[in-house]
């Protein structure tokens, strides 16, 4: 007797998603299976990798981390072309690190310019990641959302406190939202159900589960983030059928041991082939549990999971 | 399949005379099927009616003891598709491989390396467990020789791997005393490999060319009375490998598949070209349902990583990792010591104390019992509350080992501040960095 594979019987499936504008606009999203289950279902569209930039020169990032981008860590929009121009970007995420209120707090109008600056500078979609203050991302996104009419970029965090001033704002200028919430299905599901309320369309949104470094809490987010899954997909739950994005660089190079040099941690070797693993693996364990946009910083680490997604994917 | 209550209870002698520590037969029945007692506390359950029940309550994946020592592990045993349905058990096994052909004074240099492959984190000590001795067929002897020095000089375990027997003999002659896998039966050889492994009593790898091919090799191993297996679905390929793990743990958890209810080997290292994509391989098989996975080498930055993803995916989801709440001295602290005050989740605990020590000033670590929460989920959960700490820093008897009243807080708790003050009075509250990592610098500056 034939040996046949138990399948899965699929309810609903992953929206396919368009972010960025013209020719350099591409669809993320549409899987008709879980993550890399392609027997019993379809991956219309590769998970994408989006290059981590930041707003401001980054003070504590470890040496490994920096120095593939030493000639333009002060200068996004060069910072931003250089991830296009020489690794082949297929996104750019400008995280506005210098709004953050406990630390810069540089004005709303000043992130709306070089996010401006960089949108125009480059042909990939664009990614813009606030400070996670939610009075602030509401200042700050509102204004970005009214100079970049028409970019559709992606915007974010957007988190239940500030979906009213941000969808809004997203609404009316055409751009996507990332729908932010701490580790939770219930509380996911509740920030789409308010953007709806408020006019926005799930097709213009991504959903950011929140996303734990690799050995900080990562099996938190990979578990929601499959119970997320199996709510769309097996349970066909409209409210949660969206492509999901994790912004793993961020949490990954701030872990400890993804930052000690060789005099402190001689037992964990090579501290940028350390970093790249890290950032690596952590990847990996996110598209294993669904995961649609990766935000990674190390090019190297980069390309592995672009070869390993390739592969996974043949 | 499970037996209900009532099934159990049947089988059970009914006379309730509370030996097994609950009132009644149906009681313990109740608990039996529930998983919350042991068939062994009742003594007087016949022999049929234990095999019936151990028949029956088989974990539909076999759990299958590896190796001796200190780092005897176990694989298998799984009972959920997805961790948060209840948790994955048996951590995977990492292994590297080595040759036959190895020059013992170089594999002796080998061991000493992967032996230093050991971190310690959230109070564990993460490291990988098994080798594999590959066969390079430079004979019996060579081959047993370097598994004979792996068995003896290190604490690693072993695979035995060839498709000799009389390579295989040799091996088990020298290294089976430390309980290694054999890899592995095959159609060709599954009568005389299985035969080998039963009277060695040792577990047994199976390969074939496709989950299907699989199932007539186990079923004929288990009809010989082996039991402790391991399988190989035979693909090299990362997607069919991927779906092969998907159709194994579904076929034993969903289709009651009893010949496929084993844990299971791949090999990332005969995946890619290199160890950083090996490395990335098998950190989808840690994910999803590998037993046991093969890289072609260990290097400390590609295990650290793989170790850190296996431990994440493999904690409780029900439990956090925590510490006992109470006081911590860390450099050797005086009564002017500072003191500071944290969470009692393990991960919290451990950068934070790692921090400070690394500091090398002296200093007293409060750690609250917070359910294994984080400072901000902790706080965000109402269980790292102003009043909960201040009361907590009046009652655990910080205030009898130091001179002074100052209490540092995690920047991330800044807003409990006000609430400890008016907790402790005379107090002063200091908000501390928000990042474990500025710590020393800010202990440093204090002086
Ligand atoms: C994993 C996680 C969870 C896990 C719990 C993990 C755990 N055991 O704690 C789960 C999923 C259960 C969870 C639940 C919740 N969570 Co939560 N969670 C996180 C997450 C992703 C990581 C937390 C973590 O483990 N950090 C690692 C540890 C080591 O950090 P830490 O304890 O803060 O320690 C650091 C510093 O504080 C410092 N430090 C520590 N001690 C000390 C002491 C001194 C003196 C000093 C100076 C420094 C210092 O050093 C450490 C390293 O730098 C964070 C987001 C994030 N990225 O931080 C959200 C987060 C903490 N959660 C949040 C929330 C709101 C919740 C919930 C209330 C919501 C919900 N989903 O239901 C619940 C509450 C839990 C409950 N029981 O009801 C919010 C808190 C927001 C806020 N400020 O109020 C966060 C920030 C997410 C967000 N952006 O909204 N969460
Ligand atoms: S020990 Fe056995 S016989 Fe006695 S009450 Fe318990 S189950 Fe019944």
């Amino acid at each position: 007797m034939g040996f046949e594979i138990t399948k899965e019987t699929y309810a609903g499936a992953i929206k396919n998603i368009t972010i960025g504008k013209g020719d350099g606009a591409l669809t993320v999203g549409g899987q008709t299976s879980y993550p890399f289950y392609q027997f019993e279902g379809d991956m219309p569209n590769k998970p994408i990798i989006a290059m981590e930039i930041w707003d401001m020169e980054p003070e504590d990032w470890p040496e490994a981390a920096k120095a593939p981008f030493k000639d333009v860590l002060n200068d996004p929009v060069a910072w931003a072309k250089k991830c296009v121009d020489e690794y082949n970007a297929q996104a750019i995420v400008l995280q506005l690190k210098s709004t953050d209120p406990n630390d810069k707090d540089a004005s709303a109008d000043d992130a709306a310019q070089t996010v401006k600056k960089i949108s125009e500078a480059i042909n990939v979609p664009l990614i813009v990641w606030g400070s996670a203050v939610p009075a602030k991302d509401s200042e700050v996104l509102k204004k970005i959302s009214e100079v970049c009419d028409g970019h559709n970029l992606v915007l974010g965090p957007v988190e239940e406190k500030n979906h009213k001033t941000i969808g809004a704002a997203a609404m009316g200028y055409g751009h996507t939202i990332i729908s932010s919430s701490p580790i939770d299905v219930n509380l996911a599901k509740q920030v789409n159900i308010l953007l709806e309320n408020l006019g926005v369309s799930l097709d213009k949104v991504i959903v950011d589960p929140t996303t734990g470094g690799l050995g900080y809490g990562l099996e938190y987010s990979y578990s929601v983030m499959e119970r997320l899954i199996q709510a769309a997909m097996t349970q066909g739950d409209d409210k949660l059928q969206n492509p999901m994005i994790n912004n793993l660089g961020n949490e990954v190079w701030k872990c400890k041991e993804a930052k000690q040099p060789v005099d402190e941690a001689p037992e964990l070797g090579d501290p940028e082939r350390r970093g790249i693993l890290m950032e690596a693996v952590g990847a990996v364990s996110y598209l294993m549990s669904g995961s649609s946009i990766l935000i990674m910083r190390h090019p190297e680490s980069i390309k592995l999971v672009r070869s390993f997604i390739d592969l996974a994917y043949a | 399949m499970a037996l209900t209550g009532i099934q159990i209870f049947k089988l059970l002698p009914k006379t309730n005379c509370k030996e097994c520590g609950v009132p009644t037969c149906l009681a313990f029945a109740m608990n039996l099927a529930s998983g919350k007692a042991e068939l062994d506390s009742c003594p007087y359950v016949s022999d049929e009616a234990k095999e019936q029940l151990a028949e029956a309550s088989a974990p539909p994946i076999r759990p299958v003891a590896l190796g001796k020592g200190v780092r005897k592990t176990a694989t298998g045993g799984e009972t959920v598709l997805y961790r948060h349905e209840k948790t994955f058990f048996n951590p995977t096994v990492l292994a590297a491989t080595v040759s036959s052909d190895t020059d013992l004074a170089a594999l002796d240099t080998k061991l000493k390396i992967y032996n230093a492959f050991q971190y310690e984190r959230v109070g564990l000590n993460l490291r990988p467990e098994l080798l594999v001795v590959k066969d390079a067929g430079n004979g019996a002897d060579a081959f047993a020789a370097v598994a004979e020095k792996i068995a003896k000089e290190s604490e690693f375990n072993l695979v035995l791997m060839t498709e000799d027997a009389a390579v295989m003999k040799a091996g088990i002659d020298k290294a089976g005393f430390k309980r290694p896998l054999l890899y592995a039966a095959t159609e060709a050889n599954a009568d005389e490999f299985g035969a080998m492994a039963k009277e060695a009593e040792l577990p047994l790898a199976v390969k074939a060319d496709s989950v299907e091919a699989l199932i007539p090799l186990t079923e004929k191993l288990t009809g010989m009375g082996l039991k402790d297996l391991v399988i190989d679905s035979g693909s090299r390929e990362i997607k069919q490998a991927l779906e092969d793990q998907v159709a194994i743990r579904r076929a034993a958890l969903k289709a009651g598949n009893k010949a496929l209810g084993f844990p299971t080997i791949v090999f990332p290292c005969e995946m890619a070209s290199n160890l950083d994509m090996e490395t990335l391989i098998a950190g989808m098989y840690v994910a999803k349902y590998g037993g046991i996975v093969v890289m072609s080498d260990f290097a400390t930055e590609s295990l650290f990583p793989l170790l850190l993803e296996r431990l994440n995916i493999f904690t409780d989801p029900q439990r956090p990792m925590t510490v006992t709440e109470g006081i911590f001295e860390i450099n050797n602290p005086d009564e002017n010591s500072p003191v500071l005050v944290t969470t009692n989740f393990a991960l919290t605990y451990f950068i934070v104390s790692g921090e400070i020590e690394a500091s090398k000033v002296p200093a007293w670590l409060l750690v609250k019992d917070s359910e294994g929460l984080s400072v901000l989920t902790a706080w965000a959960a109402g269980k790292f509350g102003g009043d909960d700490v201040g009361l907590f820093v009046k009652k655990c008897g910080i205030m009898d080992k130091v001179k002074h009243q100052e209490l540092i807080i995690p920047g991330y708790a800044a807003a409990i501040a006000g609430d400890v003050e008016e907790e402790l009075p005379g107090w002063t509250i200091t908000v501390g960095p928000r990042e474990a990592a500025h710590l020393p610098a800010f202990l440093k500056a204090r002086k």
